[in-house]
């Protein structure tokens, strides 16, 4: 049996030294992360900065510059059309046929993939059970809400059971029930051992992820569990420690917390301000500045350092080693 | 797993799935043509007939008469307006009430009956030159043929020569029997160009086709997939053009309607391929509108489908070798109007299949790189 002959511990996507140039333009430099199999992998940075064209370059869409890739044990480069039948791939604008009903738009996909007509049936008995999609078999898509647009673009994509999926930005532009139906069912398709691969700009979403990476104007500058992107020396360095500080007029807070010594950066969160102070920084005294100037500090507590902080911690930082080595 | 056509089927059936929910467009893209059928099937009238003409017959007798007469049976004049000056002549020309202006001088009877040669001064408009041409022409003629008469006396003696033309295949030479046949050309032209380029450059707008370019589908099975429908309603066009230009125009198919469909083939391949090349430029439908119509008229002009061939500049003619209606209308006018076969218009179809292999082959390879490797 063929599948015997894989090794056990043959990653889902491993990813070497991966290059893309467009031009004088490097999009992808130097690239290199492995996805084991049944990971949710959570892909993280900002526009433009080259998330779209690492998934287009590992589904065969774009030609590789530079290093390689295998996805489930293929070489993207030399087999491309055996890595197009082990993949699935939602884009973020839910490639659907708006003037084609559900079950239409199931069928088309299945077919592509060749599936018989008996298989097909019962795949797509399978999904329409799977994402809840029997009310509205014969709706246009066009017609459907964002939420079931993007559950039936998942199940195009999930016909012919793919043992990875890459989801880009699946939950832009989905309201919040729907974006917390679509993660649980992600965990349930993990739980069957299929791997994701997940670009997104949530925050929340990649604390959800079990390995998380982050791109940053074609650098990869983070990669791993999120705990331990948390523990990063970068992030936490040695000596400080992260503190939130409950007050009332959080921005006059702000401003005034910046000048204090033994302070070394302060954000905004909600009703709170998240800072990296010194070790040895007194907080009482802290508590006692804000007071003189008329601001009655309810809480401070220390405070894990959050995926988001991780990512703008290590983009700053790689942002000064760009402009040191251009200095 | 070498199937090069993989996923033909899916993609055609959607296809077809997408023209029949479609049916608005499917509607208008077949009924246009005949409608531009039947307006320039009326309109177009190549023939020159009824030019407005005003005369100033200062003589006014019998002679002058005939004369008039001879001018109005001949078809050519309308007389519209007699003016009484010169003046009154003149202006019905400049404010383009009229398009020619006769002169009969005051004493034109007087010098027919002294045989003396009498003078009928013809003012021409010549804003346009077809109807400037034909009406020099025929009063030249009416002029001569009166002037033959009065020389010789005996009126029942032939004459010494005698041009017997005889027009093939038009004999009538009717407007539409000339103009519908090309006609069917660009407007096949039409049809299949936009529709393929529109389905191509839709899925570009709406990011289905890069859906698809992750799927195992291989890029000859999705052009075929979503060529052949399109064919199908080309090929459906052209039979409603033919029965609408038989029956209504009443053109007469002198050849074999068999091997003008055959025909046909090449030349549809030929223009599906242009809409392919088009999608792979185009990344918006309005773009695609516009760069159709640009493919679309040198096919008008150069073909010789308005203009003959013959009379273009060389560069243009040589340039109307390339063009693909040139082929068809060829194809398409010897058929219907010459009664030709195989024997005469083999070269023609076999020009048309080269283009449509080139363009087929030169098509695919730039959506490959073009739109897949983007």
């Amino acid at each position: 049996m063929a599948t015997q002959l894989q090794p056990m511990n043959e990653p889902a996507i491993s990813a070497e030294h991966l290059l893309r140039r467009f031009g004088n333009f490097t999009a992808v430099n130097d690239v290199s992360f492995r996805v084991e199999k049944g990971e949710i992998f959570g892909f993280l940075g900002p526009n433009g900065s080259g998330k779209t064209t690492v998934i287009k370059m590992l589904t065969g869409l774009l030609p590789l510059s530079g290093g390689s890739a295998r996805v489930e044990g293929l070489d993207v480069r030399t087999e491309s059309e055996a890595v197009r039948e082990q993949i699935g791939y939602m884009s973020q604008n839910f490639s659907l046929y708006y003037d084609l009903t559900v079950l239409e738009n199931l069928r088309f996909y299945g077919r592509i993939y060749g599936l018989e007509p008996a298989r097909l049936k019962q795949r797509i008995k399978e999904i329409i059970e799977l994402n809840g999609l029997a009310p509205y078999l014969n709706r246009l898509a066009a017609q459907l809400s964002g939420g079931w647009k993007q559950r039936l673009a998942l199940g195009c994509a999930m016909l012919h059971q793919p043992k990875l999926l890459f989801l880009d930005e699946p939950t832009a532009g989905i309201d919040p029930v729907a974006r917390r139906e679509l993660w649980d069912l992600l965990f349930e398709l993990s739980g069957h051992g299929i791997t994701f691969f997940v670009t997104t700009h949530y925050m929340d979403e990649a604390e959800r992820c079990s390995h998380v990476a982050y791109i940053y104007y074609g650098k990869l500058i983070a990669d791993g569990t999120p705990d331990s992107l948390r523990q990063l020396p970068d992030v936490q360095p040695a000596g400080t420690m992260r503190v939130e500080i409950t007050a009332p007029e959080v921005t006059r807070a702000l401003r005034l917390a910046r000048h204090i010594p033994g302070i070394r950066s302060a954000t905004i969160f909600g009703q709170s301000i998240h800072a990296l102070v010194d070790e040895s920084f007194d907080l009482e005294s802290l508590r006692h500045q804000l007071g003189k100037n008329g601001i009655a500090v309810t809480e401070i507590r220390p405070l894990a350092p959050s995926l988001e902080d991780v990512f703008v911690e290590l983009s700053y930082k790689h942002q000064a080693l760009l402009e040191a080595a251009s200095d | 797993m070498t199937n090069i056509f993989r996923g033909f089927g899916a993609v055609f059936y959607k296809e077809v799935l997408h023209v029949r929910r479609d049916a608005a467009t499917l509607f208008f893209s077949l009924i246009i043509p005949l409608l531009q059928m039947t307006v320039l099937g009326f309109a177009i009238d190549t023939n020159i007939r009824q030019v407005h003409t005003v005369v100033y017959n200062a003589d006014g007798r019998q002679e002058s008469r005939e004369l008039l007469d001879r001018l109005k049976n001949s078809d050519t004049f309308h007389i519209i307006r007699y003016v009484e000056n010169d003046n009154d002549l003149n202006d019905a020309i400049i404010s383009g009430r009229a398009r020619v202006g006769v002169k009969i001088p005051v004493d034109y009877s007087d010098r027919l009956l002294h045989q003396i040669s009498a003078q009928v001064l013809v003012l021409i408009d010549g804003s346009d030159s077809s109807v400037a041409g034909q009406a020099i022409q025929v009063t030249t003629a009416i002029g001569l043929d009166e002037s033959l008469r009065r020389v010789l006396q005996d009126r029942s003696a032939a004459f010494p020569v005698d041009m017997r033309p005889k027009i093939l295949f038009n004999p009538d030479s009717r407007s539409p029997n000339f103009f519908l046949p090309g006609l069917t050309a660009v407007l096949l032209l039409n049809v299949t160009t936009f529709l393929t380029a529109f389905s191509i450059v839709r899925e570009k707008e709406r990011g289905t086709l890069e859906q698809l370019f992750v799927t195992p589908v291989r890029p000859m099975g999705l052009l075929f997939g979503k060529l052949l429908p399109y064919l199908g309603i080309g090929f459906f066009e052209l039979c409603m053009i033919l029965a609408f230009m038989r029956f209504v125009f009443l053109v007469p198919i002198h050849g074999n309607v068999l091997l003008l469909a055959l025909f046909s083939l090449p030349y549809l391949f030929v223009s599906l391929s242009i809409g392919i090349l088009v999608s792979s430029k185009a990344t918006t439908q309005s773009e695609a509108m516009q760069l159709s119509f640009l493919t679309f008229l040198p096919s008008i002009f150069f073909s010789g489908y308005i203009f003959p061939r013959e009379t273009m500049p060389w560069i243009f003619y040589w340039l109307s070798n390339f063009i693909p209606a040139t082929y068809f209308i060829n194809i398409a006018r010897g058929i219907i109007l010459r009664g030709a076969g195989i024997q005469h218009l083999w070269f023609d179809a076999l020009a048309l299949t080269a283009m449509g292999t080139l363009l087929l082959v030169v098509a695919a390879r730039r959506f490959h790189n073009k739109v897949i490797m983007a």
